[in-house]
Parts: C-alpha cells; sequence; structure tokens
C-alpha cells in the first residue's frame, strides 16, 4: 500500500497500513477502517469505498452491503456537529421527547436534516448507554448528560461558537 | 461522564478502583493491579476454571449463563488458534455500566482477557467497543500500549514464556451486533447476522476457532474472582449467583446512577432506598428490572431479590442489571410502542419472524396509540409476539415479544382505554412520532 497514492493523510494511511495487521484476517479492520475514513473525511465517498476495498482486500460491493448495515456510517456528508438526541425508553422517560423537539425548533431542521451554514445536523437517536444520567444527547462523539432543554441551549451555542458562525 | 453513585449499601468490588486514576497502568499495579493475572499463571488451566466454577460468577450481559462453565465448554486441543472476544458492544437500552469499567478501570478488563486466554489456552484477545465509546476506544488502546511496554502482553507475558496479544476493536452503531454471533461477524468485517447454532462458539467461533465470548463486566470482574477466591467472591451473593454487579437504575428516580449492589439484592430497596424513590410523592406504576427486553414488573411483583433465578421465578429476567423505573404518569402503550420501535430499527432482518414481527407490531402500536385501534388489535399484538418467541436465529426476536407479551398480559385495560378513536387518555402525542418510522 506504501507506494500507491491515497486520498487519506498520510497518519491515518500508516494507521491503516498497520490496522490491517493486527487481524488474523484482514477483512477484520473494515469496520473501523470506514469509521476512521468517515471521520476525517465526513462521509463514505465513492473514493473512501474504493480504497478501503483495495486495502482489506473486499469487492467495493462488499463494503457497501457492510457499510448499510451499521448506523454510525453514512455516504452523504452531514453538519460540523451532528446532534444526537436520544429518545429511547429511558431518555423518553425523562424528557428526551421534549429535548428532540426542542433542537428541532432551536436548529430549525428535522431528523437527519442539516442547517444552511453546515455547522449542525440533528438525529434522533437509539440508546447511546447514558441511560442513569438521562435525558442524554451525543455531539459527534462528545456526550452530554442530565440535560435539560435551558442546559441543551448553552451547549449548543458553545458549539456554534466553536465553529466561528 | 459516567460516574459510580454512592451508598452505604454499595460493596465495591468491580468499581473498587472507580475515580482512583486506574487508567494509567502505574496506579493500577499500585491498587493490586496484575497481581492475578500472575496467580493465574502459576495456577493453571483447570485450577483457574475451577476457580470461576467455584465464583458462581454468572454472564454479566443478560444471559447470566455460569462463566466458569463456558470456559470449561472449550476443547482442550485445537487445531485452529482459540480467541477470547469482550463484548463491549453495550446497546441494550436502560444498560450504561460496561462503560464505567472502560472508563475508570480499563485494566482490569486486559487482565481478565488474559486470565481468559490462560484458561481455555488462547493466545489472542479482542476487545470490542460500540461504535459510540470513541472515547473509551482511546482509554482502551493507551491501556493496551501500556500493558505492550511492561511486557504484560506480547510474546513472553510477565516473563512466563507464555504469549497473548490483546487488539481493541470499535463497533459503528449496531444493537444487533450486542449478540455473540453476530459480534464475531461484525469483527470479522461483515454485517452482523447471527450465526445458526450448533456449533457454539465454544467450537468453531471467531475464524472457525473456538471462542469465548464474554460482557466486558463478567471479564472485568475474573481478576477480583482469582484475587480473592471463588468461594470467597460467590459469598458475597446468593445462592448460585455470586458476587456483585453493577445496577443501572434509571427513569422516574430521584437518584438515578449505576451503583454496585450483591447479586439478590432487594428490588424494592433499590428503587425506595438506593434510587431514592420516585419524584414528587407520585406511585409505582411499573419496573422493568434488567434492560428493555425484560417482561415488566407490577408494584406488588417487586419485593424480590435481584438474581437471576429470583427474578427469573418472578416471570422476568436480571438480564443485563438495567433497573427502569416508571411512575405512574406513564402511558404503558406508549411506552411499548418505543421499546417495539427500538426493536423494529435495530431488527438485522435476517430472520422473517423478527424482521416482519417488529415492522407489524411497531405499526399495530402506533395505530393503536394514536386511538385508531380496533378491539381485535390487542389479541393480534400478543398473538404475534408469542408467535415470534423461539423462532428466530438469535434472541433479538425474542427480546421485543417478550415485553411486549407482559405489556399486553398486565396492562390490558391501559390498550383498551386507547381503543375506538378514543386515543391516548395521557394525551401524550409525539409530533415526531413518524421521525423512526
Amino acid at each position: 500500500m506504501a507506494t500507491q497514492t491515497t486520498i487519506f493523510s498520510p497518519e491515518l494511511a500508516a494507521r491503516f497500513d498497520k490496522l490491517v495487521t493486527l487481524y488474523p484476517l484482514r477483512r477484520s479492520a473494515l469496520i473501523p477502517m470506514l469509521l476512521y475514513a468517515q471521520d476525517e473525511i465526513g462521509c463514505i465517498s465513492p473514493a473512501v469505498i474504493s480504497e478501503v476495498a483495495q486495502r482489506v482486500g473486499v469487492q467495493e460491493s462488499d463494503v457497501l452491503s457492510v457499510l448499510s448495515y451499521y448506523s454510525l456510517l453514512r455516504t452523504k456528508p452531514i453538519g460540523k456537529f451532528n446532534v444526537q438526541v436520544c429518545t429511547n425508553i429511558c431518555c423518553m422517560l425523562r424528557g428526551g421527547n421534549e429535548l428532540f423537539e426542542h433542537c428541532r425548533k432551536r436548529l430549525g431542521i428535522g431528523h437527519k436534516g442539516t442547517t444552511p451554514d453546515g455547522v449542525f445536523s440533528l438525529e434522533e437517536v437509539e440508546c447511546i448507554g447514558a441511560c442513569s444520567w438521562a435525558p442524554a444527547v451525543q455531539i459527534n462523539y462528545d456526550f452530554h448528560e442530565n440535560l435539560t432543554p435551558e442546559s441543551m441551549d448553552k451547549i449548543l451555542n458553545e458549539y456554534r461558537e466553536k465553529a466561528g458562525k | 461522564m459516567a460516574y459510580l453513585t454512592t451508598h452505604p449499601d454499595v460493596v465495591p468490588v468491580i468499581s473498587s478502583r472507580f475515580g482512583k486514576g486506574a487508567t494509567s497502568i502505574d496506579r493500577y499495579i499500585e491498587l493490586d493491579g496484575y497481581t492475578a493475572v500472575r496467580k493465574a499463571i502459576e495456577m493453571g488451566s483447570d485450577a483457574i476454571i475451577a476457580e470461576m466454577k467455584a465464583s458462581n460468577l454468572r454472564g454479566r450481559g443478560g444471559a447470566g449463563f455460569p462463566t466458569g462453565m463456558k470456559w470449561s465448554f472449550v476443547p482442550k486441543q485445537s487445531e485452529k488458534p482459540k480467541y477470547i472476544l469482550v463484548n463491549g458492544d453495550e446497546s441494550e437500552p436502560a444498560t450504561c455500566k460496561d462503560r464505567l469499567i472502560f472508563e475508570h478501570d480499563p485494566h482490569s478488563v486486559i487482565e481478565g482477557v488474559i486470565i481468559a486466554g490462560l484458561a481455555v489456552g488462547a493466545k489472542m484477545g479482542f476487545i470490542y467497543l460500540r461504535g459510540e465509546y470513541r472515547y473509551l476506544l482511546k482509554i482502551m488502546e493507551k491501556a493496551i500500549d501500556e500493558a505492550y511496554a511492561k511486557g504484560f502482553l506480547g510474546k513472553n507475558i510477565f516473563g512466563s514464556g507464555i504469549e497473548f496479544e490483546a487488539v481493541s476493536h470499535t463497533g459503528a452503531g449496531a444493537y444487533e451486533v450486542g449478540e455473540e454471533s453476530a459480534l464475531m461477524e461484525s469483527l470479522e468485517g461483515k454485517r452482523g447476522i447471527p450465526r445458526i447454532r450448533p456449533p457454539f462458539p465454544a467450537v468453531v467461533g471467531l475464524y472457525g476457532g473456538p471462542t469465548v465470548i464474554n460482557n466486558a463486566e463478567t471479564l472485568a470482574t475474573v481478576p477480583f474472582v482469582i484475587r480473592m477466591g471463588g468461594a470467597e467472591y460467590a459469598k458475597l451473593g446468593t445462592e448460585r449467583n455470586g458476587g456483585t454487579r453493577l445496577f443501572c437504575l434509571s427513569g422516574h428516580l430521584n437518584k438515578p446512577g449505576v451503583y454496585e449492589l450483591p447479586m439478590g439484592y432487594n428490588l424494592k430497596k433499590m428503587i425506595y432506598d438506593v434510587g431514592g424513590g420516585i419524584p414528587g410523592g407520585r406511585k409505582l406504576k411499573a419496573v422493568v428490572p434488567g434492560g428493555s427486553s425484560t417482561p415488566v414488573l407490577l408494584p406488588e411483583e417487586i419485593d424480590i431479590g435481584m438474581d437471576f433465578d429470583q427474578v427469573g421465578k418472578a416471570g422476568s429476567m436480571l438480564g443485563s442489571g438495567g433497573v427502569v423505573v416508571l411512575d405512574e404518569t406513564v402511558c404503558m402503550v406508549e411506552f411499548a410502542l418505543r421499546t417495539m420501535k427500538f426493536y423494529q430499527h435495530e431488527s438485522c432482518g435476517w430472520c422473517i419472524p423478527c424482521r416482519e414481527g417488529t415492522d407489524w407490531l411497531k405499526k399495530s402500536l402506533t395505530r393503536l396509540h394514536a386511538g385508531g385501534g380496533v378491539d381485535k388489535d390487542i389479541d393480534n399484538i400478543r398473538y404475534l409476539a408469542e408467535n415470534m418467541l423461539g423462532r428466530t436465529f438469535c434472541p433479538l426476536g425474542d427480546a421485543a415479544a417478550m415485553p411486549t407479551i407482559a405489556f399486553v398480559k398486565k396492562f390490558r385495560k391501559e390498550f383498551e382505554d386507547h381503543l375506538n378513536g378514543k386515543g391516548c387518555p395521557y394525551h401524550h402525542s409525539l409530533e415526531h412520532e413518524a421521525v423512526l418510522a
């Protein structure tokens, strides 16, 4: 792989070179590789599919089949910050639905929508493992717990500032 | 971030290093870390398994299978390499305990994996974390690097001449992958679709080799069992239910949180004392005792000990230790519907009874909750759910059916109150009901 051109940063390409050696079969690196690629590129683009397929030694159709199964993987770009509101049972009992509605109104977008400035996307998600600290939201990979509409507003403002918009 | 909540009845075993900086290997060693694995190297395979059997430790993922027995099923001789697989795909709604272990005591998982490897003769272990737990993957990767640097992992662990490699691995979002055979498929880089059994993973598992698959909490407990001895550990719990476990209290409680309590701890006390009771003096309506897939209990059914056998006798399951408390303001049809939406969303689609069953149940419950239901819908829901039971490759079908049957059986009147255009008596209507459709 080393001599071949890559669409990834040198750091990520080096990480992938190592990743495939960790397992008895190269293919085991497929799912982590797709997720890390998405973190860098923004989504699983056709170019990502093509390079990842080569790296793990499978057909592009195998990659497509696998990526369509996993809920964190996406083929289209989204906003800089993905606001994932859990509305599963424990969050529901402590205001998860109301929190989702609040975010929807506040951001002016619906489920899987993205704000026109590209700063936020919104998603209603299944249990994220924060049940004892409900209601909870994950923004990209960061957890925010024991939320109220007021504390949610504060958090959204902080992220908006981070985006410089 | 995830933290443990305290109470005078908490018995800190697994949680004894939480909040003490044990993510660093030097601190972990100061706190008696990596002493159990040294002892296990001296003990050898048979003695480790005997100690695990004596501990009465049962799988903390939900099924409650005795850990020592599971390990004893792995054949001594095998042409193919054997593997240890840690299930850290914690995704059962109401369950948030493995998160604490990975966050506060990652080396206990590594130590447990090595001991499991010594017990069954495996030379490699995989620690599979759900994709949402990225911050924990970083903690785990660092812990593994540290263990390699100290010679605790690698070609010659602790100078014993024994080889053991460990790899941390991330998923990418899928509840189904928490099922053991789907977990192996996912680790092999495929869609998380269950395998038919037999053969069981102990004989033909990961990459076709004999494989031990244990929940993260189970494996994190192993070093404590080896250190204190199986019999001592067993004494902390009840008959056939050794030790302590992390209980995740959630829902309508004054003090929700994760508490480490002895197996067999009284559920009523867990709610009213440990969990601080229900806010606003409201009345208890129902309790889901062990994660969203376990049948609901009524207030008069909760004076029971929380171990696998006693909760089983009460008609439910101890499951993953996620206790959800529902007060009188909850619409049980809405709760049943939200539970089913989850299972419909997560069904992998491999088996027809689960794929079609969850979809039809979601549709029926949606219509019923909105007031469009008719009398026979209630029996149809129960009939459909009952016909999913035991008819799928993996337990996801059962996980969707079991709570549904219990909701209909125990709260039939509430279902009836929604019928024939009346709609939800609690006036709960979700504006975004169609979102997850």
